[in-house]
């Protein structure tokens, strides 16, 4: 097994599982050595993904897989940082329409719209691809060059 | 998360304890809503001092409650902000919508 896979977990679309996801990631955020608003940050950008994962690519069912997976990658060449904290998050659901990912403008006083804006906001890479039939999210933040490697 | 509901004169203070994400906002939701609509109570108000946690999904409850009690004409009023739901609320940019105290005081006031 890869010496930089820090967590790999499939859980099935049960909200109920969203504390246990937030609980590890709190923790493994904290032991990859992000400061303390970075580690609310990734575990919220998270927690924000599989809740998308299970409004809208499926609907709502509750017995769907989600596979995440987080690894250590290495830092940016060229960009003052250290190592990432990188996250895969795939699901089974219908192919997404990459247009529909923009999330909702902030000037716009409504319910709903925001998780995209907290995924974008918390981390330094989001990228969506579909493959093999899953939706693949990745996400990843690096390390300040001041925060431990 | 735990919702309670306590009545003082003609407002309705919902305490709310716990993580709130997609397994338990519609709770929130359905109750603000109830309260609002349905009982049509002229001040609401939200003890957010023990919120651990609070996703988009729960942001949104707040803002329906807040653009249900515009409709029906009655107060929607937030207090004890935990520093998580502050913190989800300046992300969102809805700090300044809504009406927000630090205490029970002065939130009815």
């Amino acid at each position: 097994m890869s010496q930089d896979l820090l967590l790999k977990v499939e859980l099935r679309s049960d909200p109920s599982m969203l504390c246990v996801v937030r609980g590890a990631m709190e923790r493994l955020t904290e032991t990859f050595g992000f400061s303390p608003a970075d580690c609310r940050s990734v575990t919220r950008a998270v927690d924000e993904a599989i809740t998308n994962i299970m409004r809208h690519s499926y609907q709502g069912q509750m017995d769907r897989p989600i596979e995440l997976l987080c690894r250590r990658v290495p830092k940016r060449s060229g960009k003052a940082s250290g190592d990432g904290f990188e996250v895969l998050l795939r699901d089974r659901g219908p192919a997404v329409d990459p247009k529909k990912l923009r999330g909702r403008r902030l000037d716009e006083i409504k319910p709903g719209g925001l998780g995209l804006h907290f995924i974008r906001q918390s981390m330094d890479v989001v990228e969506f691809t579909r493959g093999r039939g899953a939706n693949q999210l990745r996400l990843v933040k690096y390390l300040h060059p001041e925060q431990r490697d | 998360m735990q919702i309670s509901a306590r009545r003082i004169d003609t407002t309705t203070i919902f305490d709310v304890i716990g993580d709130i994400d997609l397994a338990n906002s519609p709770e929130i939701r359905k109750a603000l809503l109830k309260e609002i609509k349905e009982t049509k109570t002229p001040r609401v108000v939200m003890n957010l001092a023990k919120v651990r946690y609070i996703d988009s999904s729960g942001v949104a409850s707040l803002v329906e409650g807040l653009k249900a009690s515009r409709d029906a004409g009655t107060r929607f009023v937030l207090f004890g902000l935990s520093p998580a739901a502050r913190e989800v609320l300046q992300l969102s940019r809805l700090l300044k919508i809504f009406e927000v105290h630090d205490t029970e005081e002065q939130a009815l006031g």
